[in-house]
């Protein structure tokens, strides 16, 4: 597949108050790749999904989208407001945050609505991605009343509505039990080799292969390691450095040692 | 005091708040008279009706106000204990209070007096009482009436569509919808408190535990707002409520709003002073 830039980010430093959170940031994201962003809690990955997502904007460098830049003047014009929401669809990582109308109906058409479409294809959109995302029977439920793993489902299913162009999705296998993380896992593949593209944010290494052809690793806000699954994960220096497996310690019969211990379907094995 | 004091009557009031809150969802989407009027003919016709209560000097009128606010919450299948328990008994028991000293501080004619005499019940007292406790009670079931039978989102809509600024509507949309997401999160805070504490706390050691839950609650909302609002934006949301069932007045409800105008109207004329 031939690839063009969907996002480019350039020398991006962004700061809550005083504190860094990205740091000369620099990252291109071409259309229909799937590429999944690791690293350790505050390495700065929600807040680059929210930053191409253009809810907050870098206080240097630059980020563009499709090649237009994406800023808050940019995106005070009423078209390209609703082209770039239409087209980019962030899901977080709480699903709280993200439930804020009284029914689960309501909630995942709060985007179609936004968006001015007929009531018709409201209707008929968001009973398709209840049915996809398998809540049909929580339809008149009020979001607050769901198990988290509920929640996270509706949270998708809010945002898939859209069918947008690119998925940010921040941690979505969190909260969620081992078959809705199968099911999420089978949805990510099927965009795969599609015209869409899926950055998800993770520090769960065992779903990288399925959900990833493209793996972006960050430290401390900034890129350290860019490559495919396979080479990341095969690279335990890195892994490690980055707080994203730790030291196994154990005992073979009378000999005590340790290695990077990681959950990957490929890395189970180790040598003594 | 036992550990069942400020934590546990805290953790009650909170559960019994996300109960109310599911029971208001749950009726507002039945069938029934209120439920299926415009909810721009509900917010006139039964603030007209509060107005009307508020105006009246008849407590015959006030009455007859009452009355008919609970006939209407049946007919939309809001129960009379849903009524009693909600409203009735909490207003009686706060403006209770209120209008307790109205009864021995209004002169008039005595009804009844203290044995030495020096404290009298009077007529007017006893009227002025009575008409606060029934204006206030009316007033209360007529608002519920309007809460219980619209869901959250539709009065929103009708306040904005009556000119209500839509910063002011975004507000209350928020307070509403996280106001439980805060309440089960001071829950669980509370709960876990409880499981880590042994013995028996004393009152001022609970009081301590509630004020410095709210306290953390009060970071978390603030941390909470910001993210909702980015969320909101995030899915094209740029400060106006739309919705799915645009408002779309029938005859019925011309017919409904003329009803409840009217009836506030004879009830302002008879009750006057």
């Amino acid at each position: 597949m031939s690839y063009t830039a969907v996002f480019a980010a350039h020398n991006v430093d962004f700061h809550y108050e005083q504190v860094p959170a990205l740091r000369q940031l620099s990252l291109t994201v071409q259309t229909g790749q799937c590429v999944a962003l690791v690293g350790a809690n505050g390495s700065g990955k929600s807040t680059l999904l929210r930053l191409l997502d253009g809810l907050c904007f870098p206080a240097a460098g630059s980020i563009s989208f499709h090649g237009e830049p994406l800023t808050a003047a940019n995106l005070a014009d009423n078209k390209f407001f609703l082209s770039f929401r239409r087209r980019v669809a962030l899901v977080f990582q709480n699903p709280d945050v993200q439930l804020f109308n009284p029914t689960v109906f309501d909630e995942v058409a709060f985007g179609p609505l936004q968006m001015g479409w007929s009531s018709a294809e409201v209707i008929s959109r968001v009973d398709a991605a209840l049915e996809m995302m398998g809540i049909a029977n929580l339809r008149d439920r009020p979001p607050y009343r769901l198990s988290g793993g509920e929640k996270k489902r509706v949270a998708l299913a809010s945002v898939i509505v859209l069918d947008p162009e690119v998925l940010l999705l921040d941690e979505p296998t969190a909260l969620l039990d081992p078959r809705s993380q199968s099911q999420l896992i089978d949805l990510i593949q099927n965009w795969r080799g599609t015209s869409k593209t899926v950055i998800t944010a993770t520090h769960h290494l065992e779903i990288l292969e399925d959900i990833a052809d493209r793996v972006v690793v960050l430290e401390q806000g900034s890129v350290t390691a860019a490559a495919s699954p396979q080479q990341i994960l095969s690279d335990s220096e890195l892994l490690l450095r980055a707080n994203l497996v730790h030291a196994h310690r154990h005992r073979h019969g009378d000999l005590i040692h340790s290695h990077p211990h990681l959950h990957s379907h490929s890395k189970h094995e180790h040598e003594h | 005091m036992s550990r069942g004091g400020a934590i546990a009557s805290t953790l009650v009031g909170l559960s019994t708040a996300l109960g109310n809150a599911l029971v208001s969802e749950t009726i507002a989407r039945k069938p029934g008279l209120l439920q299926s009027l415009d909810p721009r003919v509900k917010l006139t016709g039964l603030l007209a009706l509060v107005l009307a209560a508020a105006l009246s000097h008849r407590i015959g009128v006030i009455l007859a106000l009452w009355l008919g606010a609970t006939v209407l919450g049946l007919l939309s299948r809001v129960s009379l204990p849903t009524l009693a328990t909600r409203v009735w008994l909490a207003v009686l028991l706060f403006t209770g209070v209120i209008a307790l000293p109205a009864l021995f501080l209004t002169p008039g004619t005595p009804v009844l007096s203290s044995p030495d005499g020096k404290l009298h019940i009077t007529e007017q007292g006893i009227v002025a009482a009575t008409l606060l406790i029934t204006r206030v009670e009316t007033a209360a079931t007529l608002t519920t009436l309007l809460a219980l039978t619209t869901p959250w989102m539709q009065i929103l809509k009708s306040l904005r569509s009556f000119g209500v600024p839509q910063e002011f509507v975004m507000m209350l949309n928020m307070t509403h919808r996280y106001i439980f997401v805060l309440a089960e999160s001071a829950s669980q805070m509370l709960e876990s408190r409880n499981s880590r504490t042994v013995g028996i706390l004393s009152s001022a050691a609970q009081r301590a535990i509630v004020a410095r839950t709210a306290g953390v609650l009060m970071g978390k909302s603030i941390e909470l707002g910001n993210d909702v609002y980015l969320a909101m934006q995030s899915r094209a949301f740029r400060g106006d409520t739309k919705l799915l069932t645009g408002f779309r007045m029938t005859s019925r409800d011309f017919l409904a709003l003329s009803g409840f105008l009217l009836i506030a109207m004879i009830a302002i004329w008879l009750g006057r002073a």
